[in-house]
């Protein structure tokens, strides 16, 4: 995708900007914020809702140490990600259960969100925890739609209940009546897609929950949806106090923003999402991947992760203190493998990695095989010989070949490499605005 | 008729309209700087791609400076146009009979009841219609279809739920040709983008018409929810390149969303909006007009 690239450039251009370490500033915080910023709007979170999330993360982010494995505007990621999955997540994901049966969820949601599909995703489910539900079909507008949830019905075997046009809360109070003769534990009343601003269709919704006892209201929204979604959720849970939330259609390429809106508007919890349109394809919702599609920045934050786990903050400064010392050997080449190989190889780490290109890290560079075969050699050099490259003479290269399996030209070459490698990191240590290794 | 102002009076229902917004920034702010960040967010709000609100507002800037534009009634003017020029970017296309009409889109944007809506417009154009049930996907969709058929007045080709899509749109080309139909409306089944084979099913499909019914002008429509975000974008660019669209049909404007994304897709993409349905109602659909909608998009 073009905006992910674009993103992810933004974010390189920072990266080289801000080397400080220390503590976050708010200069730091506000420059990275507004690529934030940008990539919450492309993702369709509400302008006031990004707004009021970033004024808050960043009065929290002011003033906190930087990892030393991090930069400036990684670490400020790092906290916008955690702040995010803090608030998406928050809140009983779990449907709730009446006391006395049967439960009856009550579905709603504009035109085209998936509530009929669900219905019959939400039946599936229920059987497999062992429960008897009914299906109730009170959309008595959309033509054929009573024979959709028949189909759909079907295929979860499970059984509907309709009574034709008829006024829908009648019908639901009819539905809960027949379920307790019948011996079924959860009711799930499928209704009419509407527009929050229709009036009487709203009032229909007050009705059924009026005449019937509601345990579960949930408000279906397809997760495409922009800006508008904030007056969507706040007006259905105004109207109908909401219990919780289903994203649908999250198996498309949205990034999903609306999630963060209703959040953020109702304070009601996620409890499923949608992921395709077999009745098998309904997922809890996992506030941690949310938070990661909706910033688009999945590479970025991967980095972060691996990167804090594969580097101790020892290890970190002391490597810092070689490569300002530039007294950098073959050993710490070795562990640098090492620590590469924890973040899943040169080659994803390289393709995580804004500004790999400008790193000039070709294929060939990061050859997993070779990556290998120069640890075997380096292994078998001698301590004196890993700290002193320049004692390696053609005897000592012979040993060395013979005891890793290689030649003697491969040692030449990671040796030239080596030396390349010093080069490198005097140049980036020595010019300004150059990025940071990630070790 | 009294169906022009239809868009307009479905865009301007919200009270948090665009102009509401627009006139407590000129109250606050001298022009400058931040009243253009503003005025960018303002469009962002309405669901107008990043991209392009940042360009339409840089546009703004640069002609309200060159022409020393300071009254805020004039910057109102001045954006206004631009957007109207943005839509006008896409040509509507003529639309010539016979002809082959054909609806995709994701799912529960709302391509049946379009088809229903837009088989009463050509019928109140005195043309003979068919409608093709080719969704055959979804549970019940042709049942929906027929309802909205019958309403029309028109005829319906449909086979079994679960059948090849291609294959009803083999029969109903063959009936139109066989009785000389003016219009053939083709509903299909809704899918992401993302899914690949469903987007080859499609592209099936767009064969099966050119070739059975190459005498007919055939027309690809996009059915887009208004309510939709930045995500239309996507959509639009992936249905394009896989069966080069010739429009698109904006649905579910009478909501409070404004289908600001329209300007991307008519300016970057070049695909113009055809249609726009502004109710639930079978004559609640409008042929698109770039001025009315800019009127009540404000």
């Amino acid at each position: 995708m073009a905006l992910f690239g674009s993103l992810s450039e933004r974010l390189n251009h920072i990266f080289s900007k801000l080397t400080k370490r220390g503590r976050l500033t708010e200069l730091e915080i506000r420059s990275a914020m507004r690529e934030v910023r940008i990539a919450l709007l492309e993702a369709d979170v509400n302008l006031r809702v990004a707004k009021q999330f970033i004024a808050e993360v960043s009065e929290k982010a002011v003033g906190q140490q930087v990892l030393e494995s991090l930069n400036p505007a990684q670490q400020v990621i790092k906290i916008v990600n955690e702040e995010l999955i803090a608030l998406m997540g928050s809140g009983n994901a779990k449907l709730e259960v009446a006391s006395k049966p049967p439960t009856v969820i009550l579905m709603c949601g504009l035109q085209g969100a998936g509530k009929t599909t669900l219905c019959g995703k939400l039946a599936l489910q229920l059987k497999k925890q062992g429960k008897r539900p009914l299906l109730v079909a009170c959309d008595i507008y959309r033509p054929a739609a009573i024979d959709q949830l028949k189909v759909v019905g079907k295929k979860a075997e499970t059984e509907v209940f309709e009574k034709g046009t008829q006024n829908p809360a009648k019908t639901a109070k009819q539905a809960v009546e027949y379920a307790l003769k019948m011996g079924y534990d959860t009711v799930v009343v499928d209704t009419a897609g509407r527009l929050h601003i229709d009036d009487a269709l709203m009032k229909e919704l007050e009705e059924i929950k009026k005449t019937v006892d509601v345990t579960e209201i949930l408000l279906t929204v397809d997760a495409m949806t922009g800006q508008d979604a904030v007056n969507v959720a706040q007006t259905f849970n105004e109207r109908l106090d909401v219990t919780g939330v289903i994203l649908t259609k999250l198996d498309g390429d949205t990034r999903g923003g609306a999630c963060l809106s209703i959040k953020a508007v109702t304070g009601k919890p996620i409890k499923f999402v949608g992921v395709g349109e077999k009745l098998t394809d309904l997922e809890p919702f996992y506030p941690d991947r949310m938070a990661s599609r909706i910033l688009g920045m999945g590479d970025v934050l991967s980095l972060i992760e691996k990167a804090q786990e594969a580097v101790t903050e020892q290890q970190a400064q002391e490597m810092q203190r070689k490569l300002r010392e530039a007294s950098f050997t073959l050993t710490d080449y070795l562990q640098q493998f090492e620590a590469l190989k924890k973040m899943g190889g040169a080659g994803a780490l390289a393709s995580m990695l804004p500004g790999a290109g400008k790193m000039k890290i070709n294929e060939k560079d990061i050859d997993e095989k070779k990556m290998e075969h120069t640890k075997a050699i380096i292994l078998s050099m001698t301590p004196k010989e890993r700290d002193n490259p320049q004692i390696i003479n053609s005897q000592r290269k012979r040993r060395i070949a013979l005891g890793s399996g290689t030649t003697v030209q491969e040692i030449n070459q990671l040796l030239k490499q080596f030396e390349q490698t010093k080069m490198l990191m005097k140049q980036l240590k020595g010019g300004k605005g150059k990025m940071r290794l990630p070790f | 008729m009294g169906l022009f102002g239809k868009i307009k009076n479905a865009l301007k229902k919200t009270k948090d309209g665009l102009a509401h917004k627009m006139r407590q920034l000129f109250l606050k702010d001298k022009i400058g700087r931040e009243f253009y960040d503003e005025l960018e967010e303002i469009l962002i709000s309405a669901d107008v791609s990043v991209r392009t609100a940042e360009e339409v507002v840089e546009q703004v800037r640069e002609e309200a400076i060159g022409n020393k534009i300071k009254d805020e009634r004039y910057v109102t003017d001045l954006l206004k146009d631009i957007l109207e020029d943005t839509l006008n970017e896409a040509e509507i296309p003529e639309i010539t009979y016979p002809c082959v009409l054909m609806f995709v889109g994701v799912n529960g944007v709302g391509k049946t009841t379009t088809i229903g809506k837009v088989a009463n417009y050509f019928v109140s154009k005195k043309k003979s219609v068919t409608v093709a049930a080719a969704d055959t996907f979804r549970a019940a969709a042709s049942d929906q279809l027929n309802v909205w058929a019958e309403r029309a007045g028109v005829r319906i080709v449909k086979h079994e739920e679960g059948s090849d899509p291609s294959a009803v749109i083999f029969d109903a080309v063959a009936s139109a040709k066989a009785k000389g139909t003016d219009v053939v409306l083709v509903d299909t089944a809704g899918r992401l983008h993302v899914k690949e084979n469903l987007m080859n099913e499609l592209k099936k499909m767009d064969r099966v018409v050119t070739r059975e019914f190459p005498e007919a002008a055939f027309y690809k429509l996009l059915v887009l929810d208004a309510t939709t975000g930045q995500n239309a974008v996507n959509q639009a660019r992936v249905f394009d390149e896989a069966v080069e669209l010739d429009g698109i049909v904006l649905t579910k404007l009478d909501g409070t969303a404004k289908g600001g994304f329209v300007f991307s897709l008519c300016g970057e993409l070049g695909i113009p909006v055809v249609f726009a349905g502004v109710g639930e109602k079978i004559d609640d659909l409008v042929p698109f007009d770039a001025e009315e909608f800019v009127e009540g998009f404000i």
